[in-house]
């Protein structure tokens, strides 16, 4: 195994990833929202499909919107649908990204006739590439450094992330417990609702386009489940995420490159293996607490 | 219009070649609603997403062995074996993690999918390396098209659907059971966690059979979106059942049918909207808690309080002197209404000659107007009388806005009810005869003074 | 009866003012109504028990007085003015299955969550705040409990957090949805006392209660409540064997003890 820069970048790439998505998602696992990530990944095709159809480009700017409005729409209906028409709220969530997923086909179809379409149409960014797309090169004491393009959106939306969290901490904390008592309180659980929806949007989105979409939906999910497991408070549980998501990224990667020569096979999808390296540390944090039984 | 016969032929499935295409959609969508209603009734829609996704380590797993020893891996049998595997595996894990630990059934299922996909598609990239060995049919099995099914799917999809649904109709009971009331169901001494595994189980088969022909995402809107429109129609679970069926029947059957003549078309999508189109139509109107028809029982109702108030306010205002006339303003003082309330209420009641104005905002009743007015107020104090009277089960039965209390309450129960408030009250109170006394006092003089 | 002559719904007159006033209220789910024609002059200073069979709308009268569930008539007041405009004067414990007890946070921090209100958006949790978090956790008796994850009470002491949580609030009046359900006797003993010492520092206290034969003892004003309101005023004169009867139907086996409590409280 050799480490090159390229490493680096990858599991630098797999950091940010993880650490923005798992700061959203572990207020999604507290509030019972943790298929959302998987729900929009999929319901950002019609978002796609019209700024494709608008541009006519693979990459603009306004993809990246048309996506971010979709994402935003499914948080919408589906908490329409929810609240008005009392389904459940999985459902509903299935129920809007399948059916923005069809219309998102049939306009790429239709309109677009020829745009080769399969899994790769969902799963869009790949890991494993980002290094190669530079966005900005400094040099630093006669060492140059090419940050890609990824790791500069990420860090951005990174710190968007992490100011409106600390913003509202207080809020986030008291209507994601006690949504009635927060409304009664003044404090609109609706609002925060659509913030963290609207955060949940921006931040998967960039972060499919970045690096895949199998990566972010695992860090937005996986790794403040396993947090949920080891403690009792909310502050440490972010802590937690965090740590988790750091290791899962850089072991995820170590594993990419050291496994599959074991097996005859040169390297594997690393942005797979840190899913699957954040569910070995979520299945150990499990059966590092004591289980309990529940009927 | 040759578009339109087309569709009809294929509909009407005299057209030979996507005749058992369009059967065999139906009967997936038929088999997936049934089961989809007893998900949706777990609160665990989802869990089809779940199981579809964690079939593809199971599936590539099932390849990647098969090319090793050999084998081309394009074998139907194995791959749909370690489909069923992965599927399975994840179905466990589900379970396991709701049972041990504090995580809710939503976190285990995104935690499932997450990782088993994963774990798929760190598979999938070691077998694109294998020189030789096309992992394309592997994702055209994620991603399956019914187009492209040949007669062995079909007859694979046709039996599972079969199998699938004869077994949710065998176990109907159980699964009731346990949707409804899973500590009951352990009281009773049901076998809950094996009960519980078997409708993931079955979930599993079909997801796994309905992948390969339709797709991830048809599949997941299959096991959800027609269990979800027939909540709209019904309450009973035997209708739930078999409206959810029904309509996941209709729409595989009309999408199959429509995406059959329109080629260019994905025919999952065609089909997923189809299902959609059946979701919004009872969404909107669906008998039991469609919009519309909720919206309308509510204006309804809204209206009915109103106007009920305002008959009950005058009469009661003037019930020693039915002749005399109330003023806007008294009538505002009695109640907490707003005034653009009290005025269309008032302007309703006018025009359908209940009330009428006797000067410049002052009203007093119609001759038509008291004999409604004594309806309602008998109707309100009976219900008042049969809460106190019959008060550990009345909550249940009141009904204030039936016609007469006759159309809830049994008669005869009214004229006991009658006749006990004679009793109690043996003067007889009010204008009329049948008009029971208020069991509380009424407001009168002060306000009406005010006048 | 009488002439007709009072007004049942007379505001209370000056030396009484009314906490709450709720005029007409009806909410229905569906096109059913749960209650209807709720009319209540409570007044201040008062430890107000809401007493009715299951499903007699106890809650839902709560919750509508809170603006959680829209209402479909009436209006409620709060010391004369719309709670909308008093919502910071209002402290409300919920019923203590509404929230989900594995989330992270320790008792402490749910005490804290009653002094978010006066602290309004964004600002942070100050070491004031946290004082008198504290306090109010001493006073229910759990100073010992503060950093305990809230899964790790017992359901009485979860109870007493609600509570805490409610006083940290420092609210004058207090919507209580039943704190005393499955609490252990030495919680219910804590309630009660906080109850008195609400009531004395002027605090008007509007709670659930199901359990008849503690009642009379517990509270000194009484509204029953089935749909509608059968009868409120003072607990002397409205905890009766007529108006129970009235409110309950012919369920033996309340009655009974509801008389023993009855024949009690005559006795004292």
């Amino acid at each position: 195994m050799t480490w090159l820069w390229l490493d680096t970048w990858i599991v630098v790439v797999g950091i940010l990833c993880a650490l923005s998505t798992g700061l959203l998602g572990n207020f999604l696992v507290l509030r019972r929202m943790s298929m959302m990530g998987d729900a929009i990944s999929h319901a950002v095709l019609p978002g796609l499909a019209i700024g494709y159809l608008l541009t006519g480009e693979r990459t603009s700017v306004w993809l990246f919107i048309g996506a971010v409005l979709t994402g935003l729409l499914t948080a919408f209906f589906t908490t329409w649908i929810n609240r008005n028409a009392k389904v459940e709220h999985g459902a509903s969530m299935g129920i809007v990204f399948t059916s923005l997923f069809a219309i998102g086909l049939i306009l790429m179809v239709g309109a677009a006739g020829n745009v080769e379409l399969d899994a790769s149409c969902v799963l869009f960014g790949a890991i494993e590439l980002t290094p190669l797309d530079v966005a900005w090169q400094v040099s630093l004491g006669g060492v140059v450094l090419e940050i890609p393009r990824a790791a500069l959106v990420l860090s951005v939306v990174l710190i968007i992330n992490l100011l409106v969290i600390l913003l509202f901490f207080k809020e986030w904390r008291l209507t994601s417990f006690d949504p009635d008592m927060a409304t009664a309180n003044g404090f609109s659980a609706g609002l925060m609702h659509y913030l963290l929806m609207a955060l949940t949007a921006v931040t998967t989105v960039a972060a499919f386009e970045a690096v895949g979409s199998i990566i972010v939906i695992a860090m937005l999910i996986v790794p403040p489940a396993a947090a949920h497991l080891l403690t009792d408070r909310l502050v440490p549980m972010l802590i937690w995420t965090a740590l988790i998501g750091i290791a899962s990224a850089l072991l995820g990667h170590l594993a990419a490159l050291t496994i599959p020569p074991l097996f005859g096979f040169e390297d594997a999808s690393s942005a797979g293996m840190m899913g699957v390296v954040a569910g070995c540390l979520f299945t150990l944090a499990a059966l590092s607490t004591p289980l309990r039984r529940r009927t | 219009m040759e578009s339109s016969e087309a569709i009809w032929r294929t509909v009407l499935l005299l057209d030979y070649n996507t005749r058992l295409v369009v059967l065999a959609t139906a009967l997936l969508g038929l088999a997936s609603g049934l089961i989809g209603t007893f998900l949706l009734l777990r609160k665990r829609s989802l869990m089809g997403d779940t199981l579809a996704h964690a079939t593809l380590p199971g599936l590539s797993l099932a390849f990647l062995l098969f090319v090793t020893f050999g084998g081309s891996g394009k074998s139907l049998p194995v791959l749909l074996l370690g489909a069923l595997a992965g599927g399975g595996l994840g179905a466990l894990g589900v379970l396991w993690i709701r049972k041990y630990t504090r995580l809710k059934d939503d976190a285990a299922m995104g935690i499932v999918l997450s990782v088993f996909f994963s774990a798929g598609v760190v598979l999938l990239s070691m077998i694109q390396k294998i020189p030789g060995a096309s992992a394309a049919g592997l994702e055209s099995f994620l991603y399956g098209s019914v187009a492209s099914m040949v007669l062995t799917d079909l007859y694979v999809l046709m039996g599972a659907a079969i199998f699938a649904t004869a077994l949710a109709l065998l176990c109907h009971k159980e699964f009731r059971l346990l949707c409804f009331d899973e500590h009951f169901a352990l009281s009773q001494g049901w076998p809950v966690r094996r009960l519980d595994a078997a409708l993931l189980g079955i979930v599993t088969l079909i997801t796994v059979a309905g992948l390969q022909a339709v797709g991830l995402i048809l599949m997941i809107a299959f096991l959800i979106i027609p269990a979800a429109a027939a909540r709209f129609w019904t309450d009973r679970l035997d209708l739930l059942l078999l409206i959810s069926a029904l309509l996941g029947a209709v729409s595989g059957w009309l999408g199959a049918g429509l995406s059959a003549v329109l080629p260019k078309a994905p025919a999952g999508a065609v089909i997923i909207l189809c299902a959609t189109a059946c979701f919004i139509l009872s969404l909107l109107v669906g008998r039991q808690s469609g919009l519309i028809w909720r919206v309308y029982r509510q204006t309804q109702l809204k209206r009915q309080t109103t106007h009920q108030h305002l008959l009950r306010a005058i009469f009661e205002m003037t019930e020693s002197r039915p002749e005399s006339a109330v003023t806007q303003g008294a009538l505002a003082a009695r109640r907490s209404w707003t005034r653009r309330e009290l005025c269309r209420g008032i302007r309703r009641a006018c025009k359908r000659g209940f009330i009428e104005a006797t000067a410049s905002e002052e009203w007093k009743l119609t001759p038509l107007g008291i004999v409604e007015a004594i309806r309602l107020t008998r109707n309100h104090r009976l219900w008042e009388h049969y809460l106190l009277e019959y008060a550990d089960i009345a909550p249940a039965h009141v009904d204030h806005n039936a016609d007469t209390i006759e159309h809830v309450l049994d008669p005869g129960l009214v004229r006991r009810l009658e006749a006990r408030i004679g009793k109690l009250y043996p003067k007889g109170h009010g204008m009329t005869p049948d008009l029971p006394p208020s069991p509380h006092q009424i407001a009168q003089s002060s306000e009406r003074s005010s006048s | 009866m009488s002439n007709a002559t009072q007004d049942h719904r007379a505001r209370p007159s000056a030396s009484t003012p009314s906490a709450i006033s709720i005029r007409d209220l009806t909410v229905a789910y569906q096109q059913k109504p749960v209650i209807w024609d709720i009319d209540l002059e409570l007044p201040k200073g008062a430890l107000i028990a809401v007493v009715g069979p299951n499903g007699a709308g106890k809650s839902t009268l709560l919750k509508s007085a809170l603006e959680l569930i829209p209402r479909t008539a009436g209006e409620v007041l709060v010391d004369g003015a719309p709670f909308r405009k008093q919502r910071h004067r209002v402290a409300y414990v919920p019923q203590r299955e509404s929230v989900d007890w594995d989330f992270p946070v320790n008792a402490l921090e749910v005490v804290t969550m009653g002094t978010y209100r006066r602290l309004g958006w964004f600002r942070p949790v100050t070491r004031a705040c946290r004082e008198r978090a504290r306090n109010a956790l001493a006073q229910v008796g759990l100073a010992d409990y503060a950093t305990r994850q809230i899964s790790k009470l017992s359901g009485g002491q979860q109870q007493r957090v609600f509570l805490a949580r409610a006083l940290a609030q420092d609210a004058d009046i207090y919507f209580m949805d039943e704190p005393f359900a499955a609490v252990d006797a030495s919680t219910e003993q804590a309630i009660v006392e906080l109850l008195h010492t609400l009531r004395s520092a002027g605090k008007t206290c509007l709670v659930v209660h199901h359990d008849l034969a503690t009642v009379p003892r517990y509270f000194n004003w009484l509204v029953l409540l089935n749909m509608r309101v059968v009868k409120s005023g003072p607990m002397d004169e409205t905890f009766t064997a007529e108006n129970l009867r009235k409110t309950y139907g012919g369920k033996l086996s309340l009655m009974s003890d509801a008389i023993s409590a009855f024949s009690q409280q005559a006795k004292s």
